[in-house]
Order: C-alpha cells, then sequence, then structure tokens
C-alpha cells in the first residue's frame, strides 16, 4: 500500500518567534490514501507546523511542494485553493453564526449575476456532509449551541465541504469521549479511501498505532525521524519522542503526608461542575486527569476565586475561608500558575522582577512607595532558586523561552510563600529541560512541606507526579485512585467514559 | 436562547407602538397616517446613516464621523447647486454619495493600513472633517434662497402616500437586508467581527472588510448629506452636529453588539425608530428640545447595559444536566 | 490579528535584543543608560517644542515675554489639569471621552449654586463634587458590567452634556460671588498664575504617583495585560474605578478654574475639549492602547500643544481651523511609529 512519491512535502522549514526557534530546519512528507502521524511532545513544533502548512505563519526558510511542484502558501486562502485543510487543536468557529456558515464561510456558495449567496445549497449540502458524517446535527443551528464534540463535528464537515486533498487533523481527540473518537477514526478511513493525504497530530500512542500507516517525529522542533508505522514498537517511538527513557524525567520523590492542609466540599458551579470534594494534605501531589474540556481548569479557576459563580466550601487548615478573588487566594496561601501562561500567568511585557513582585507589592513597599531595589532583591532570590535563564532581571518576560517564562510564573507564586501550589498544565508548551526542572522543583516542593494540586492532560506526568489522581469528565468527579491503584487502561477508560471500570 | 434576538426586535416593536399609542392619549392625531408619514420621513435619515453604521459597530469598529462627512457633503451638493443650478439632482446625489464614500475610505484606510483604533482615527477625522467644512464655505451659509427648487423638492415628492426620501430609505433597508444576509462581503463582515481569528483562518482578510465597512458607512453618510441639506434646506458648519451620537444610539438600541459579530437590518431599522419616535413626541408631549440629547444618551447606556446583561448570559457549558437546561 | 495589534512604543530600549543568552543574572539593579533616555519619545517630544519655540519667537517677537507666556498658558491649563489623571486611564487601558461634558455638568452645578448664594469653598466643592459623582457613574457601569469604556463614555458624553441643556436650556449662569475670578485669574506670584502653579504641583504629584508608587505600578500591570495583573491578585476593578472617579474629580477641578476664568457657564461649554485633551495624552507618547506612557510625556505634550495653538494664535487661524490641526495630529502621532516601525522592520 506504501507508494514511493509523495504527494506533498517539506523540506528545510525554519521558522521562529521571540525566545524561541519552534521550527528548525523540519521535513515532513505525505502520501495520498494514508495517515501519516506527527508525533512529538507538547513545544515539539507539531501546531508551528500547522500554521506553517496552512498558511497562517510564513516559514523563514525551506521550501513546501505539492505533487512535485513548489508551493508558496501566502495566506490561509492559498492553502485552501490548494486543498490543504486543517482542523485545529482548539476549533477556530464563528459562535454567533449557524453550521451551515461555519462550515462554508470564506467560500460560500454563490449563484446568478449578482453572486448572490445559495443557502437553500449550502443548507442542502451542509446536511448532507453531516449525515456523511454521522453526525446528527441540524444545519440551522447557532454554533453557540453546541458542546465541544459536536464543534468538532461541524469542523470536520468544514474541512470536508471543499474538495480537501490534504487534511491535517491537529489532535483531534483531546476532547473527545471514547465513542466520538471511534466516530472520527471511521470519518478518516473514509478520507484514506477518498484518496487525501492525512496528517494526524497527537501523542497517545494506541491512536497513532490503530490509525496512521507512517510516522514523522519532532523534538525540540527538530525533524528526528520517519517511516511506516508497523516497523517500529512503542518503545522505540517515545525513545525517538523524549531522546531518553521515560522514567528519568519523572523524579517523584516519597514524602510523608502531614496533616489536612486544604478540604474542598460540594464544590458546585451552575454549568462547568457539580458537587467536587476533595482533600490535600501537607506534602501531597494532587493529580487532576481529564480530557480537555472536562471542567478541571474552571474547579481551580474556582478555587483561586476567578469563577465568581462557584458555590460550595472550602477550609484551609481547618478554618472555612471566603474566597471571592485571586487577592482573597493568595491571601489563604492559595495559587495558581494558569495555563494560559501569556494571558493569564505574566504580565510579558513588564521585567522579571516586577512580574515576581506584582503580587505582593504591598508587602516589599510597605508604605506605597516603589523601591526597585527592594523588589529586585525579592525577585532575585527566587529567580536564582527556579534558576530561570536571563542575562539579569530586567529582562521583559515576553524575551523568555516558554520554560522561564514558566518558572518566573512559578518563582512569583513562591515569593509569596503559599500553602497550596495549584499548577494547571504545568509543562504545556515548553521544552524538555524545563519540563524536567518544574518536575524535579515540585519534588522539591513537598519535600519542603507545600501541597501541591497538579491539573494535567499527559497521562505520564500525572502518574508520574501524583500521589492520588482525580479523575473528571463532563464536570464531575469520576474516580479517585490511589498511587497504588494508578493503571493507565483505569485512568483513561474514567476520563473519556465517564465511568470507574472494576479493576 | 435561539429566539433572543427575534425576542428583542419583537419587544422592541411593542415599545415603538406602545410609546405611539402613549402619546395619542395626550393628542389622537399622533397616530394619523399623515403624522405617522412624517415621523418614518423624519427618521428616514436616521435609518440610513445606522444602517452604514451598524455595518461598522459589527466589524468591532465605530465610525463617529458620519455626522461631519454628512455635513461636508451637505455643504458641497449644496454650494454645486447655488453656483451651478444646472447641475441635475440625480448627479448631486451620486457626487454626495462618492464624497462621503471617500471621506468613508480615509477612515478605512486609516483603519486597516495602520492599524490604528477606529475610534481614534474618527475621533480624529471628525474634527476634520467638519474644520474642512468651515475652509470651505468660509464659515458662510448656504440658504434655502440660494437652492434651486428640485434640490428642495425632490426628495418631498409624494410617490404613493410616501415622500421620495421615506421611499429612498426603504430602498437603503432592503438593499442593506440583501447585502447583510446574501452578498459574500456582507457575511464575511459578520463573520469577521464574530471571530477575527477563525475569520483569518477562513482566509478572510479582516482589516480589508472593516474598510469596506467604513466605506460604505461614509457613501451612506454623503448621501444623507444631500437629503439632509434639502430637507433643512440650509446648509453651515455645524449641520447634524452630535448627530453621530443618534446614529450609535440606534445601532445600540437596536441590539447591534458593540463587541461586534452581532446585529440585524431589522434590529437597527427599529432602533431608530425608536428614536425617531421620541423625537417626535417630545415636542406634542410639551417637553423642551433640549430634553433630546440627554434622552439619546441615557438610551445609549441602558441600551448597551441591557445588551451586555444579555449576552453575558451564555459561558461554556461542561456539565450534562446544564446542556439540557439550555436546550 | 487585527484586534490585538498593538502600537510599537518608540520609548523602548532598542537594544533589548537579548533573547537566548544564558549568561547568570546578576543581583544588583543595572540602571538606564543615557543612551537609551536619549531615544526616547519624551526627548523627541522635547526637540519638537523647542523648535515650536523658536518658530514662535521669530513669528512674533512678543512670544518670550514672560507675561505673555504667562497669558498662553490660560489656553490649554485646564485641558491639561484633565490629562493627567486621564493618562492613567488610558495607560490603564480605559478611556473617558465624557469629561468635556462632566466640566459642562460641574459648572452648571455652580452656576445654579452661586446663583442661590453659595461662598467659593463650597462652589469649589461642588464642582468637584459633580465631577467625582460623573466619574463614578462612568466607573461603575465600566467595571461593574464589564462594557468597554469607550461605548459607556460616548453615551454619558451625551447624557451629561444632554443634562447641562436641561438644565440651563439656552440662558447663561454669571452670578458669580466676589473672588470666585481667583481660581481661573489670579496669580499666586509674578507671572505665575493660579491655574498654571496648580498644574505645575499636579504634575508633580501625578509624576509620583505613576512612577513611583505601588498604585502607578499597578496600574502599567492592568494596562500591559488586564487579565494577567488580576490574576496577579491585584483588584483590577476598583483600581479602575478609582481611576475613573480621580478623572472626574479633575474635570469637576477643571470645570471650576473654567468657570471662573470666564465668568459664566453656558451649555456649551468646554464643547469639544475631550478631543483636545485626549490629543494631549496620546502625543505624549501614552500608548491609546493601554500599558505604556509617562507623565513627563504628557507634560512636554501639554506646552508644545499649548505653543502650536498660540503660535497660530498668532498668525490669526481661527478655532475650527485648528481643531482641525488637532485632529490631524492626533492621527499623525500614532500613526508616526507604526510607520516607522515598518519601515524600521523592512527586510534589507
Amino acid at each position: 500500500m506504501t507508494q514511493s512519491t509523495p504527494f506533498f512535502s517539506l523540506r528545510g522549514i525554519c521558522k521562529s518567534f521571540p525566545g524561541v526557534k519552534a521550527l528548525d530546519d523540519v521535513q515532513l512528507d505525505l502520501y495520498p490514501g494514508e495517515v501519516t502521524a506527527l508525533i512529538g511532545e507538547n513545544g515539539a513544533g507539531k501546531s508551528t507546523l500547522v500554521k506553517t502548512v496552512t498558511g497562517i505563519y510564513q516559514p523563514e526558510s525551506g521550501q513546501l511542494m505539492l505533487e512535485g511542484e513548489p508551493l508558496i502558501l501566502s495566506s490561509p486562502d492559498k492553502a485552501r485553493e490548494h486543498g490543504i485543510t486543517a482542523i485545529h487543536q482548539e476549533t477556530v468557529l464563528f459562535d454567533e453564526l449557524s453550521v451551515t456558515e461555519n462550515i462554508f464561510a470564506g467560500h460560500y456558495l454563490r449563484k446568478g449575476f449578482f453572486s448572490t449567496l445559495d443557502w437553500p445549497t449550502m443548507h442542502k449540502r451542509a446536511q448532507q456532509i453531516l449525515e456523511s458524517i454521522d453526525a446528527p446535527l441540524s444545519a440551522n443551528t447557532l454554533l453557540k449551541h453546541l458542546s465541544i464534540g459536536q464543534r468538532h463535528m461541524v469542523a470536520i464537515a468544514r474541512a470536508l465541504s471543499f474538495d480537501a486533498r490534504v487534511v491535517i487533523l491537529d489532535e483531534p481527540t483531546a476532547a473527545l469521549s471514547h465513542h466520538e473518537t471511534q466516530e472520527l477514526y471511521a470519518i478518516v478511513n473514509k478520507l484514506k479511501q477518498a484518496g487525501c493525504a492525512i496528517l494526524f497530530i497527537s501523542h497517545k500512542f494506541d491512536e497513532i498505532f490503530s490509525i496512521a500507516d507512517r510516522f514523522t517525529v519532532f523534538r525540540d522542533g527538530k525533524y528526528i525521524d520517519s517511516g511506516v508505522i508497523s516497523e517500529v514498537d512503542e518503545s522505540q517511538l517515545v525513545k525517538m519522542m523524549v531522546g531518553r527513557s521515560v522514567d528519568q524525567i519523572y523524579p517523584k520523590v516519597t514524602v510523608a503526608l502531614g496533616e489536612e492542609v486544604l478540604k474542598a466540599e460540594n464544590l458546585s458551579h451552575p454549568t462547568e461542575f457539580d458537587d467536587i470534594s476533595f482533600s490535600l494534605k501537607r506534602g501531597e501531589i494532587l493529580g487532576f486527569y481529564g480530557l480537555v474540556g472536562a471542567g478541571r481548569t474552571e474547579l481551580m479557576q474556582g478555587l483561586f476565586g476567578v469563577n465568581e459563580l462557584m458555590t460550595g466550601r472550602v477550609s484551609i487548615e481547618g478554618q472555612t475561608v471566603s474566597i471571592k478573588s485571586p487577592a482573597q487566594a493568595i491571601a489563604q496561601g492559595i495559587v495558581y500558575v494558569p495555563e494560559e501562561r501569556q494571558a493569564q500567568g505574566a504580565i510579558l511585557d513588564l521585567p522579571i522582577y516586577q512580574n515576581i513582585g506584582l503580587p505582593q507589592l504591598s508587602k516589599v513597599n510597605t508604605n506605597g512607595w516603589l523601591s526597585n531595589y527592594a523588589e529586585y532583591q525579592m525577585a532575585d532570590k527566587f529567580a536564582h532558586r527556579l534558576s530561570v535563564k536571563a542575562p539579569n532581571w530586567l529582562e521583559k518576560v515576553e524575551n523568555l523561552s516558554g520554560g522561564n517564562q514558566q518558572k518566573v510564573v512559578i518563582a512569583k507564586w513562591l515569593a509569596t510563600l503559599p500553602k497550596v501550589l495549584i499548577l494547571d498544565e504545568p509543562t504545556k508548551g515548553i521544552d524538555i529541560g524545563s519540563k524536567a526542572a518544574v518536575h524535579a522543583f515540585m519534588s522539591e516542593l513537598v519535600e519542603q512541606g507545600l501541597s501541591v494540586i497538579m491539573v494535567s492532560s499527559e497521562l505520564p506526568e500525572v502518574m508520574g507526579m501524583a500521589d492520588r489522581i482525580i479523575v473528571m469528565h463532563e464536570g464531575l468527579n469520576v474516580c479517585q485512585l490511589n498511587r497504588d491503584e494508578f493503571t493507565a487502561e483505569r485512568i483513561v477508560s474514567a476520563a473519556t467514559n465517564g465511568r470507574q471500570e472494576s479493576a | 436562547m435561539k429566539t433572543l434576538f427575534k425576542q428583542r426586535e419583537a419587544l422592541l416593536s411593542i415599545l415603538i407602538v406602545v410609546m405611539t399609542l402613549a402619546v395619542a392619549t395626550i393628542t389622537a392625531d399622533f397616530i394619523s397616517l399623515a403624522n405617522l408619514v412624517i415621523v418614518y420621513n423624519d427618521t428616514a435619515i436616521l435609518i440610513i446613516l445606522a444602517l452604514g453604521q451598524m455595518l461598522v459597530i459589527i466589524t468591532r469598529c465605530i465610525d463617529l464621523s458620519v455626522a461631519a462627512n454628512l455635513a461636508f457633503t451637505a455643504m458641497v451638493v449644496s454650494m454645486l447647486n447655488s453656483q451651478f443650478p444646472e447641475i441635475p439632482v440625480v448627479f448631486l446625489l451620486i457626487i454626495g454619495a462618492l464624497l462621503g464614500m471617500c471621506l468613508g475610505m480615509i477612515n478605512g484606510l486609516l483603519v486597516w493600513k495602520l492599524g490604528i483604533p477606529a475610534i481614534v482615527v474618527t475621533l480624529g477625522t471628525m474634527s476634520i472633517y467638519r474644520g474642512a467644512v468651515f475652509l470651505l464655505s468660509d464659515g458662510k451659509w448656504v440658504n434655502a434662497h440660494e437652492m434651486s427648487e428640485s434640490f428642495i423638492d425632490i426628495p418631498r415628492y409624494v410617490l404613493l402616500g410616501l415622500p421620495l426620501m421615506a421611499w429612498l430609505s426603504i430602498l437603503m433597508i432592503a438593499v442593506m437586508y440583501y447585502f447583510s444576509r446574501y452578498q459574500r462581503t456582507g457575511r464575511e463582515i459578520f463573520a469577521a467581527g464574530n471571530s477575527p481569528v477563525a475569520a483569518f483562518y477562513c482566509g478572510m482578510d479582516v482589516g480589508k472588510l472593516q474598510f469596506k465597512a467604513f466605506t460604505i458607512s461614509g457613501l451612506l453618510a454623503g448621501l444623507c448629506g444631500y437629503l439632509w441639506a434639502s430637507r433643512y434646506a440650509v446648509a453651515y458648519v455645524d449641520v447634524a452636529a452630535g448627530f453621530e451620537l443618534q446614529v450609535i444610539a440606534a445601532c445600540v438600541i437596536g441590539g447591534i453588539s458593540i463587541m461586534g459579530g452581532v446585529g440585524t437590518v431589522l434590529g437597527c431599522v427599529l432602533g431608530a425608530l425608536f428614536l425617531g419616535v421620541i423625537n417626535n413626541a417630545l415636542p406634542v408631549i410639551g417637553i423642551s428640545p433640549f430634553w433630546q440629547m440627554a434622552i439619546s444618551g441615557a438610551v445609549i447606556v441602558i441600551a448597551v447595559v441591557v445588551n451586555t446583561r444579555a449576552e453575558q448570559g451564555h459561558t461554556r457549558i461542561i456539565l450534562k444536566k446544564a446542556t439540557l437546561k439550555a436546550a | 490579528m487585527d484586534n490585538s495589534r498593538t502600537i510599537p512604543n518608540t520609548a523602548q530600549d532598542p537594544d533589548n535584543t537579548l533573547n537566548n543568552s544564558t549568561g547568570s543574572a546578576v543581583s544588583k539593579l543595572p540602571s538606564t543608560s543615557i543612551k537609551q533616555r536619549l531615544m526616547s519619545w519624551e526627548f523627541f517630544l522635547l526637540l519638537i517644542t523647542a523648535a515650536v519655540c523658536v518658530a514662535n519667537s521669530f513669528a512674533s517677537p512678543y512670544f518670550l515675554d514672560p507675561w505673555n507666556l504667562s497669558d498662553a498658558t490660560f489656553n490649554f491649563v485646564e485641558k491639561a489639569i484633565v490629562a493627567l489623571p486621564l493618562a492613567l486611564l488610558i495607560i490603564c487601558r480605559e478611556i473617558d471621552l465624557s469629561v468635556a461634558s462632566i466640566i459642562a455638568l460641574a459648572s452648571v452645578a455652580m452656576g445654579y449654586a452661586a446663583q442661590w448664594g453659595a461662598d467659593n469653598t463650597t462652589l469649589l466643592i461642588i464642582g468637584i463634587s459633580v465631577g467625582i459623582c460623573c466619574g463614578l457613574f462612568n466607573g461603575l457601569l465600566v467595571t461593574h458590567f464589564a462594557i468597554p469604556s469607550i461605548v459607556i463614555t460616548i453615551g454619558t458624553m451625551s447624557l451629561f452634556r444632554g443634562l447641562s441643556y436641561i438644565l440651563l436650556g439656552d440662558q447663561v449662569l454669571k452670578d458669580y460671588p466676589a473672588g470666585f475670578d481667583y481660581f481661573g485669574q489670579g496669580y499666586v506670584y509674578w507671572v505665575f498664575s493660579v491655574e498654571f502653579t496648580l498644574f505645575l504641583a499636579l504634575a508633580v504629584v501625578f509624576y509620583l504617583l505613576l512612577h513611583h508608587t505601588n498604585f502607578g505600578r499597578r496600574t502599567y500591570a492592568i494596562g500591559k495585560n488586564p487579565t494577567g495583573a488580576f490574576y496577579s491578585g491585584i483588584n483590577v476593578k476598583r483600581h479602575r474605578l478609582l481611576l475613573f472617579i480621580l478623572v472626574g474629580a479633575f474635570a469637576g477641578l477643571a470645570a471650576v478654574l473654567l468657570t471662573s476664568r470666564l465668568g459664566s457657564t453656558r451649555p456649551t461649554i468646554a464643547l469639544g475639549w475631550e478631543l483636545s485633551i485626549i490629543t494631549m495624552v496620546v502625543l505624549g507618547g501614552v500608548n491609546i492602547m493601554g500599558g505604556s506612557g509617562s507623565i513627563h510625556g504628557v507634560f512636554i505634550a501639554v506646552f508644545l500643544m499649548g505653543f502650536v495653538t498660540f503660535g497660530l494664535g498668532l498668525l490669526n487661524v481661527p478655532g475650527i481651523v485648528m481643531s482641525i490641526i488637532v485632529g490631524a495630529m492626533l492621527i499623525a502621532v500614532i500613526a508616526c511609529p507604526v510607520l516607522l516601525a515598518r519601515y524600521l522592520q523592512r527586510p534589507r
């Protein structure tokens, strides 16, 4: 089944952003009627590659070739004209528009002298496409009324609505349930039969082995290797992906757990999560696992006082506390390292030392007057402790790499001397080195008596670091497992099906 | 949820009818057909301007320069008419529209090519265009007696019970409805306003769409330049001063979201009619015209607050039971 | 993306290109270099202002006369006093378009109070209080309902001015008590008018507030990233509300000075001032999208605007034409850095 000539290929692609070389001389080949899996950790450059291939980013150097012809994609429009289409990780669609319009936006069907939009035909086509992928949706519905899984269906329908020859699926199953994932596989097989060249991006190995024909591995923005999937096994792929064996990455230390630090009872929100209770002991790492959009981030934001509609009781060291704002959370010793590092975690345009000093300006400068010196000294202590790499602490955070930005955010919170540190996807989009440093530091912190809540969608990370795991599914607490009960099957099945399978 | 906007439009219609009837209890004459025609005709210019402003607001911008644009084109067509009365009025109308379009394009280019926030651009051009009227006219007025008969009479010509100006505004409503529903550019303006990122991913040039919206808004303002000069039979520097606020108020009342992406032609027209009825009712019920400004200000504030509350209604829905409730 | 496109801040350090260097950090606070300071927008403004002064002194031999200069300040000092807090508000990513209308409403309130026999102190308090109330109103609407301030203040601009019309119609109020003219017409020492001296003092206060206090640091942090600031424990809503109140209070103060100088109140008082005030702030290097700017920049810009207007006055240019120039300046000042950055970034 393998053909010798690639349909679409990339050679020597480079793309950098301030502080980061996202793609460094990478190559990729896609073959018609075959699924190529692009494998790599977060931050390996996969999403940047997708954006380069779909004309959103322009590469600094390198060449794209379609059927052997050189190709320049100056805009998303051009990529579409050539039949290249992507279903992005975060579905970027129009909330206020109908399903039909979401499918046809940018390439509306028109007729007649005035190029009048042909809505009846578009509705009919849309409904046909939706039926062809067995999506039980009405084309007239507004997108904002759909669930995440349904939005994915719309995104796929959109990709199918033009004659796609190259289809890119960027972690399409991250937010899908088991059933929805199976449906997606069926669609991918249909696309294969239709002769599309498919790029399937994922870091879930079971998926890759069940659907892909070929693989290409990226690590830290570099091309590592490629080949036919039947000729490799999982451990070989893992080795290529991380560049070392897995157990080295998780420096888990066993800490004797202390008394209860945080107790949460019946935490609920009208639309996001319901009746969640848990407790956290001194020195403990509590993992929260689930699919993207399972309500974990929303729950953590509730604990941090961002989510105003949350109800329920939170106690710190036995005292019931009221947390209605981040300022109150910080005062109670709860701090939150958000998933959205650039939007929520740091103020990119401020220097490192000012970022670190920000939560406790009034403590550093008690009389209200700025003392840059005192602030700098304080920041110096914690930035050193996390070994942030920068020429000096006057450097703006935006000039740092993702990993160092994350270290600044953590340093900022450690400076407030917290009791509970909430880490939301702490290693998302950062390089291997920083990742290991963050994990090592987590271990160091719990040894010093801090308690950590870690939200992560990476199974190895949760299993490697946590003492206990709470699995969430559609806003509910599905199960709670202690370290000795961890098995990948149990956790994944709980997260995708929403029920705990008997062990 | 799906019928929210339809509900809003129904609500607005009822409100307009109730207001009209309430005024009629004081002066029964208010609901005579003749008077209703007058009220509509009085609102025609506001409707046309609001339609243009709607597109601009949908793209997440705002056009504060419409009234100044109108004043400038009004002065140009009036001066042309007084100097060269032989130019047919249709040409003046076209000249006005084209001139207005050019002024709109200046706004649009600054927003598109330089990425300057629309509020700043139009705040600046508002005073530039207004100042230009002064430079052009040297501060002098063009009065009724300097204008040709046809210049003043044509919009007043009654066809099938309605003056031509009212017909023109109805035509514009129809065209805008068609444009916003059945033309690619129209739909793309909505899409770009709803989500600029998604629009970019779909291959749309958001800046260019903003430029197009400003161009249309300018064109309609130019059209209204002639209509205004003809209707009030006068052109001077301060023509329609502050009228941009009424236009924005009409849009906001009509449910055009100031955050972009949401709004309908019908809502926009109803918003303008709402203000039109108030403006016409004030003298009837014996309230001084000095109230007009404060009322449109208060209405903007109230409408924006109401809109925002409605929009903030929907959040992420993760829980199954919440999905059932929302459906 | 279009809506996230920001205007490059020319005051930034052009040497800050150290990206991947891994040297260990020094623990001492390094200081800013002289070169960096000379490259700044403020310095550029200072040069232009000096050039305008030279041009003016050629245009009129009386320009450099101290009394003449003192007279010139009356044209812009009231606006400048509002520009100071407005600069903070704009740095904080909000805006207040209703400042001129607040001035009108405060002036009307003072006019009626004076008619009913209020004394000078009461008038001062009334003017500032009305301003505070208006600012509070704006601020509560913006922060409580999370509505863009541009929209809200377009509404209140019309509302506050409209209220002045309702209260006053086409009347004029001018029964101000004796001595009320001191605020707007009096002199503290030699050529230093009360207004001007007040402005100088306030400029110092605002300089310290923005650049040397926790409050100022928070203002920048919110302006650069409101979400990030909120997640860092800053009470963003309260901070912004305070700034709205501050702007309102100073608009009230400006109303006192202006009313005192004119000696009368009409509903059209300070019409269109919001444009000049915002232009002063933006000209001073404050990014209209928030996050950067300085009080010394605004301070210089105030004089630049004042001298340009004064120079045009010497050439007998009418007021409405000046508004063209102000409008063009507003656009040009924002456009220039964009064009410059684009020129510099062009591949060579």
